[in-house]
């Protein structure tokens, strides 16, 4: 096993250098042109496009002997795999065209009654004399091992085209998946656009008959998109990002699958693809799930000591210089814990200073400034729901609250402009709710 | 010149179900004319149908004189706001040079200068500090904007935008109304769905009121009368809806 690892690794075979390569342009022409159909939402169309496939590949192979193909030809049953490929997609356009159903029905009903006539014809050739069947299954489930150097020629070539045609036409496929109607209207050709589209993907779909097969082309299509959608919200960069995923997958998938004989590389490769998706769920630097925890966490933290700070403002306005414990606990629904802890770290980061005996505390000078531009914030923000916003009295305080943390530089701006003359002093204005009758 | 858009004798049907019945209008140049009805009274469907988006049954419509497909650059399209999914990949600034897609021309990548222009249509709608916002964390108002700026950028003659009030901030709409004032000066001829009647007459100098009809065309002041409005709000013209759901039905005989 070992040295099967080592023959992979190091390209020792040519067989397996071509395999890999081709895998790896396939992983990046897939990705690309799922890219798209994934942002087009049509990502359920790639899957039926696959299953719809085999009902061709089924009666290419009975008819190549009458018409004097050999019947193991990659090329020749990729024929028939896109005749009944486009065949599979037209249909969902005229079901949807001449009934009342909506997309996913005619999607479910092409894709099973396709398939089932694939799966009939293909129990029939198996009770065939010759047992020839075998090659057949291997575009089912996906063999890369058996590509011929042909084959894997063809695997090549094809995926550049959908990369390079991907490449030249990105502003326009954007334009198309953002906005159709806009874009009919600024008079680009989008039914051709559209179809040229969906030719993409089904030569991706073709092309991927051998290495993943058939059932599962569509996970190449959608996963490494929807995986590279947590790495960025530029579609340059997650197209990028979701080639190279999908580049990835393909390669460890076949790489994985020389290793362990046996199990079927399209299985692999998928699995592959998930493990992509998952590291990216948890680990994107955009939406992923840790990046996400961190800044809420951030901002849970910044909230609490804005609000510490706030409240011990309040109490020194109301003319205590030093503030206890005792009085900011009553001043909001706070245990005394999280009160401590974040006086303590309110002192160590130089705003606050204890008295020696450590019962009181007040606020030193760059505390003090910090302290007034919160309460300035919240209170400008509560006299513009009180006299714009028509907020009942009873609830400005707690409505300020939830904006008050994220107002910044320009939102503040805004409100000094709205309001009065004196807010617009710079000054900490009164409390609002005090002047109430 | 030429009358930006001529609409005549304009049908369109959805399945059969006719929602815009013989609509005749002409829109005067360097004005800002308004679609005024209630809900469901075919303002969208004129301006798409117009625009070819969706297929009239029959009727004739001009652009300065000319069917769309030779003055298409003259003219820019704004559609619904929520007629596009704005958790799309792309930043205002993208969105906006999508406008210059048609001018920088098949294959060709967009460049410095498109996005510099792209910068230049995004500050004349209050934008500029937004150019590299991703465009889901916009407000909505904003977003209103950046399709604004997508057709400011196309420098076209004629615009024609669905419903560019609805629901936005004070401070959007009085972007909307200083553009639609500097567009008129600059001799463009703007068109709006509108919804909201209390601010027809303020904003716009035509308008045109519908209710699967025309029901009256021309001045601002001369068209809102109470007579006209009833006209158009109230109670819809019972023979008409009932006739329309019975052409509808299947093995009714259609026009050829």
């Amino acid at each position: 096993m070992m040295e099967s690892l080592w023959r992979v690794i190091f390209l020792q075979d040519y067989n397996t250098r071509v395999v890999l390569a081709g895998a790896c342009v396939f992983g990046a022409a897939a990705g690309l042109a799922g890219t798209f159909l994934l942002l087009r939402k049509r990502s359920l169309l790639g899957d039926t496009l696959g299953h719809a496939t085999l009902p061709g590949i089924t009666l290419a192979f009975l008819m190549a002997g009458p018409l004097g193909f050999s019947p193991r030809s990659f090329l020749w049953l990729a024929v028939g795999a896109t005749i009944s490929g486009v065949a599979g997609m037209a249909s969902v356009l005229l079901i949807r065209k001449m009934s009342h159903l909506k997309d996913d029905a005619a999607l479910a009903i092409v894709l099973s009654v396709f398939f089932g006539a694939g799966i009939a014809m293909l129990s029939a050739i198996q009770q065939l004399p010759g047992g020839q069947a075998a090659g057949l299954e291997r575009l089912i489930y996906g063999n890369p091992a058996s590509m011929s150097a042909g084959d894997a020629w063809f695997v090549l070539l094809a995926s550049t085209l959908v990369a390079g045609v991907c490449g030249c036409l990105f502003k326009e496929f954007t334009l198309l998946c953002f906005d159709e109607s806009y874009a009919l209207t600024a008079g680009w050709a989008v039914k051709s656009l559209d179809a040229l589209l969906m030719g993409l993907v089904v030569l991706v779909t073709i092309v991927g008959l051998q290495t993943v097969g058939i059932l599962l082309v569509v996970a190449l299509l959608v996963i490494p998109p929807a995986a590279a959608r947590f790495w960025s919200d530029d579609l340059r960069v997650l197209a990028m990002v979701a080639a190279g995923g999908g580049a990835l997958s393909s390669v460890a998938g076949v790489v994985a699958s020389a290793i362990l004989p046996g199990l079927p590389t399209g299985a692999l490769i998928v699995l592959s693809a998930f493990l992509f998706f998952a590291a990216s769920l948890l680990a994107g630097t955009k939406r992923g799930l840790m990046v996400r925890y961190l800044i809420e966490r951030r901002a849970a933290r910044q909230l609490r000591r804005e609000h510490v700070l706030r409240a011990i403002f309040e109490c020194a306005e109301d003319g205590r210089s030093a503030v206890t414990l005792e009085e900011l606990v009553a001043k909001r629904p706070w245990t005394e814990g999280d009160l401590r802890a974040e006086i303590t770290s309110l002192a160590n980061a130089g705003l606050l200073t204890m008295s020696p005996s450590g019962s009181s505390f007040q606020l030193n000078g760059r505390g003090d400034s910090e302290a007034r531009r919160l309460v300035r914030n919240h209170r400008l923000w509560e006299i513009y729901l009180l006299n714009h916003a028509d907020v009942a009295p009873g609830r400005v305080d707690r409505d300020a609250d939830l904006i008050e943390h994220v107002l910044d530089r320009r939102l503040v701006d805004e409100l000094e402009d709205i309001l009065d003359a004196r807010a617009r002093e710079r000054l900490v204005p009164g409390n609002p709710e005090k002047n109430l009758p | 010149m030429s009358c930006p858009l001529e609409i005549r004798s304009l049908h369109v049907a959805y399945e059969r179900k006719m929602v815009l019945w013989d609509a005749d209008l002409s829109i005067r140049p360097g004005r800002a004319t308004a679609i005024v009805g209630p809900n469901g009274a075919g303002k969208s469907t004129l301006l798409k149908a117009a625009l070819g988006l969706i297929p009239s049954a029959s009727g004739e419509v001009l652009f300065f004189g000319e069917p769309l497909g030779r003055v298409r650059s003259r003219v820019a399209y704004v559609p619904q706001r929520e007629s596009v999914d704005w958790d799309f990949p792309v930043s205002a600034r993208d969105v906006v040079a999508m406008g210059l897609y048609k001018k920088i021309g098949w294959f060709l990548p967009v460049r410095a200068r498109h996005r510099r222009m792209a910068d230049e249509a995004l500050a004349d709608v209050g934008l500029a500090d937004f150019a590299g916002r991703q465009i889901s964390q916009l407000s909505g108002g904003q977003q209103q904007r950046v399709f604004l700026a997508r057709a400011l950028a196309q420098k076209a003659d004629l615009y024609l935008m669905d419903e560019p009030f609805a629901s936005v901030d004070a401070a959007t709409e009085q972007a909307i109304l200083a553009l639609l004032k500097r567009l008129k000066n600059q001799g463009g001829t703007v068109v709006c769905v509108h919804h909201d009647l209390d601010t027809v007459a303020e904003y716009f100098d035509d308008v045109i009121l519908l209710n699967m009809r025309v029901v009256a065309r021309g001045p601002a002041a001369k068209v809102l009368t109470p007579e006209n409005l009833r006209k158009t709000y109230g109670a819809r013209l019972t023979l008409l809806d009932e006739a329309v759901v019975d052409l509808a039905r299947p093995g009714v005989p259609r026009e050829s």
